[in-house]
């Protein structure tokens, strides 16, 4: 994997300081931009993988029973391993990877203005150990058994009794790749938030620092918080797997209800951990593009840690028809209601900055106003989900399923799309195809919608996720239901399809594009001050700050960008 | 200490040295860990799970013994780094391994619990105190472990003459494992009620 | 680093720590649980605050770092009261002995 990534990389920095061998410069590199294409690179392939089980389950769903071009015949057992893994590779694989390990490494020490991340062997140690958790979770698929079939919050005793999952190796490949991504993404998290709070270029205040740095440090922060109780629980259910302890299981004195509080007690703030980045990298484009300062800075800022305050006190709304008792389920619906305000506020924000603006529909521009009109979808339907009453019935329905497409699907495709596009040229110092970019931005955001929105109506109508075959129940097997389910894998298809548009894109631009200026879109912050791509040690001199990343249009001013680390007239 | 390394290392915009920033926000994360296995074995306790009254059958002399071990043990590690910040370096690698010593002490009288213990047919997966017992010991004592390694290594550092800043960053994780034993004590061997 | 300031008696400290232990071991043999429960738990909270502030410097420290571990211990309180508050309930657990009993399962679930 590594290799393929780094052929790529080859190219694009072979005219770059040749006194490193190659082993040194792409394998094994201390260099923050290298690792963090590593990241970006692995979590694409992890990426297509995680399309490729979802086009195989959807078109079962679809077709039930007709064999799948390019997949085969998909089995009840399989159908349930595509499933748990599609959800934990894109969240784990692909979310975590791209947005804070791969886009962190790669802005954080060029927007703050250093030369590398403070602690370059350990960045590369957590790349070699991420890489081997994607390794062994490959693996985890072709052991005898098969992969882990256990949904990705891997409740037990399904998760922790072989004979319940049929998956005696797979559970356990699949629980020693989670817990080695979270080893991984503790260090690389460490390593964030020192290089944010201490290597800051002289003169950037708190205040001063871009939104995009700000949120991947909190994310992070969220992540090492919560994570800490589920890698105990992981280390219980790992016994529980091979050694026959019962933490999780009645029989022994155990308690599988203490697993999912251990999973949703990180299971949650981890949705604000992927969600951060996206917002903050959207933050900073939407202020490119729209010309114009970011709407209120501080408050976008303090409703993050709004946001990552409360999110650690919402994590039993996950499991309302767990059996919990009804007097702290109320107390867990006012917090789910309470955190949207600060996400509201955030999103008003950046909605303010857009008014009045000089928009320039770029490609990255439309993958973030794509991100902010499907995000808010995703994000009010929540708020049905969070209030108990109605969760009792949507609980476990494609309702939810859709709900949290319309946030993730967002976070993480939308976002990722929007930050490669808009890094594109500093990272590879050659521009985008535009038209093809806008084909690409189309071919996917209208399917996304057609086919997500049929799921709300699925799940209304009663459908539970997790099921195999539908047709094999009477009132779910009605041909207007079948239709929509016809109708929704189709568009995953489409959407699939429209993905070569950018494979094609992204590398042809990548070697043959139009060569990128040091600053193609006249932003501020202290990335675009250097060559494209930027050589080994970003910064020929350490750059100053004198203002905020946000000061676009300013009065009076000949040009309507002022870079961060452009002196003061005196 | 030399310049080596990129210069982010060095900068310093909080006045706190980097190294030890990192150290600080390792142990938050260690925090979490240790402590969601301990709450969740304080829950288990507290809901009266069947088992629980084995917490009699710990030696505590074995407990006691070994929390003096671990407390001495801080004692030279923090005494290893008032003697670097000295600058004498032979007594501050003495003092670590004295420290590595403590540790081996420590790994020795766990391992005689376990195989008595064992012996005894009080196994991992007997009952949830067993389970819980074994995991958490063996939790701290695999920190032990890297501790000592760590240390190891860093003393012939010191001796070659740099990166003589880790030594007061061992510390605090060592201090930290020592602080994690004098939890696990008073609930593993103490509280048996 | 730490020029600035100067050090704790580490052996006095170390010597308050080993008088502690040797209370918080006596403790328990006069068999009265609450007094078991604070010298266990109180005594290990005054050693761990004595190692923390003089052996990990946490007294020299920036407030940041205070902050940092406080906040740390805060959520861990907040994870042990929400998790709690589900966990000890357990009504309706225990009606498997009773599953032949059609009214003794309904009064228990």
């Amino acid at each position: 994997m590594s290799q393929a990534t780094t052929a790529v990389q080859k190219e694009q920095h072979s005219e770059h300081h040749q006194e490193l061998s190659f082993l040194y410069k792409y394998i094994l590199p201390l260099d923050h931009k290298i690792i963090g294409m590593q990241y970006i690179f692995t979590g694409l392939i992890m990426a297509v993988i995680g399309g490729y089980f979802a086009y195989a389950f959807r078109m079962q769903l679809a077709f039930p029973g007709e064999i799948v071009p390019l997949y085969g015949l998909v089995g009840p057992g399989e159908y349930n391993m595509l499933v748990t893994n599609h959800g934990t590779i894109m969240i784990f694989w692909v979310a975590m990877p791209v947005l804070i390990a791969g886009f962190g490494n790669y802005i954080i020490p060029l927007m703050i203005g250093c030369d590398d991340m403070v602690f370059p062997r350990l960045n590369r140690l957590s790349y070699q150990i991420f890489l081997a958790s994607a390794l062994v979770l490959i693996l985890s698929f072709f052991v005898k058994g098969g992969g882990f079939g256990g949904a990705w919050t891997a409740y037990p005793p399904l998760s922790s009794v072989a004979e319940y999952s049929l998956t005696d190796w797979g559970s356990s490949l699949w629980l020693l790749a989670v817990a080695l991504e979270f080893v991984s993404f503790l260090l690389g998290g460490i390593n964030f938030i020192t290089t944010t709070m201490n290597s800051r270029a002289p003169g950037m205040k708190m205040m001063d620092i871009p939104i995009a740095v700000w949120f991947i440090v909190i994310a992070v922060i969220l992540f090492m918080a919560s994570v800490g109780p589920l890698i105990a629980g992981a280390v219980m259910l790992f016994m529980d797997q091979r050694i026959g302890t019962s933490f999780f299981l009645p029989s022994g004195g155990g308690d599988p209800l203490l697993w999912q509080h251990l999973f949703w007690f990180f299971g949650h703030p981890e949705v604000y951990v992927v969600l951060l980045p996206t917002m903050g990298i959207v933050a900073d484009i939407i202020t490119v593009f729209a010309r114009k300062k970011l709407f209120g800075y501080r408050t976008v800022l303090y409703t993050a840690f709004a946001t990552g305050g409360l999110s650690f006190v919402v994590w039993a709304h996950h499991q309302f028809i767990a059996g919990i008792d009804p007097r702290m389920a109320n107390v867990f619906v006012v917090t789910t209601v309470l955190i949207s305000i600060p996400l509201a506020e955030m999103m008003f924000c950046y909605i303010a900055t857009l008014y009045g603006g000089s928009i320039q529909f770029t490609t990255p521009m439309l993958w973030g106003l794509g991100f902010l009109a499907a995000f808010l979808i995703g994000g009010v339907t929540g708020i049905y989900l969070g209030a108990s009453a109605i969760d009792v019935y949507f609980h476990d329905s494609y309702f939810v399923i859709a709900h949290f497409h319309y946030t993730f699907f967002p976070i993480t495709i939308i976002g990722m799309f929007a930050a490669l596009t808009y890094w594109f040229p500093k990272m590879f110092g050659r521009m985008m195809n535009e038209t093809l970019g806008k084909i690409h931005f189309w071919g996917t955001f209208i399917p996304f919608n057609c086919l997500f929105l049929p799921l709300f109506l699925l799940g209304l109508a009663g459908q539970n996720r997790r099921v195999y075959n539908f047709l094999n129940y009477p009132d779910l097997a009605r041909q207007e239901l079948h239709d929509l389910r016809v109708f929704a894998t189709m568009s995953l298809v489409v959407m699939l399809l429209f993905q070569f548009v950018f494979i094609y894109n992204f590398f042809v631009s990548m070697f043959f594009g139009k060569k990128a200026p040091n600053n193609p879109w006249e932003a501020n912050s202290l990335e675009w001050s250097i060559p494209s791509p930027p050589p080994h040690g970003n910064f020929k001199t350490l750059p100053s700050v004198y203002r905020g990343p946000y000061e676009y249009s300013v009065p009076g001013r000949e040009s309507d960008y002022w870079p961060q680390n452009e002196p003061p007239k005196k | 200490m030399s310049m080596q390394g990129p210069i982010a290392t060095h900068r310093q915009a909080t006045g706190i040295p980097t190294g030890r920033l990192a150290v600080w926000w390792l142990l938050a994360s260690e925090i979490f860990i240790f402590g969601g296995l301990v709450l969740c074995f304080v829950l288990f306790k507290l809901n009266g799970t069947p088992g629980f009254e084995d917490a009699s059958l710990t030696s505590v002399a074995a407990g006691a013994i070994n929390t003096f071990v671990l407390l001495t043990s801080s004692l030279t590690v923090v005494l290893a780094h008032a003697a670097i910040e000295e600058g004498n370096v032979e007594k501050s690698f003495k003092y670590i391994w004295y420290t590595v010593g403590f540790g081996f002490v420590f790994l020795g009288i766990k391992t005689y619990e376990y195989t008595g213990k064992i012996i005894h047919g009080h196994i991992i997966t007997e009952n949830l105190f067993w389970s819980f017992y074994y995991t958490m010991t063996g939790l701290h004592a695999l920190h032990v472990i890297g501790g000592m390694i760590i240390m190891a290594i860093i003393s012939f550092d010191i001796k070659k003459g740099y990166n003589f800043q880790r030594v007061e960053l061992i510390g605090i994780y060592w201090h930290f494992v020592d602080l994690v034993w004098i939890f696990l004590f008073p609930l593993l061997y103490i509280a048996n009620f | 680093m730490s020029e600035t300031h100067g050090h704790p008696n580490y052996i006095k400290i170390w010597y308050w720590l080993l008088f502690l232990l040797i209370i918080s071991t006596v403790g328990p043999m006069l068999e009265i649980p609450i007094v078991t429960l604070i010298t266990a738990f109180g005594i290990a909270i005054v050693k761990s605050y004595m190692v923390a502030a003089n052996f990990m410097h946490l007294k020299f420290e920036k407030k940041i770092i205070w902050l940092l571990l406080l906040m740390s211990i805060c959520l861990l309180g907040v994870f042990f009261f929400g998790v709690g508050s589900d966990v000890m309930m357990t009504e309706g657990d225990q009606w498997i002995d009773c599953i032949e009993d059609k009214s003794c399962v309904e009064q228990r679930l």
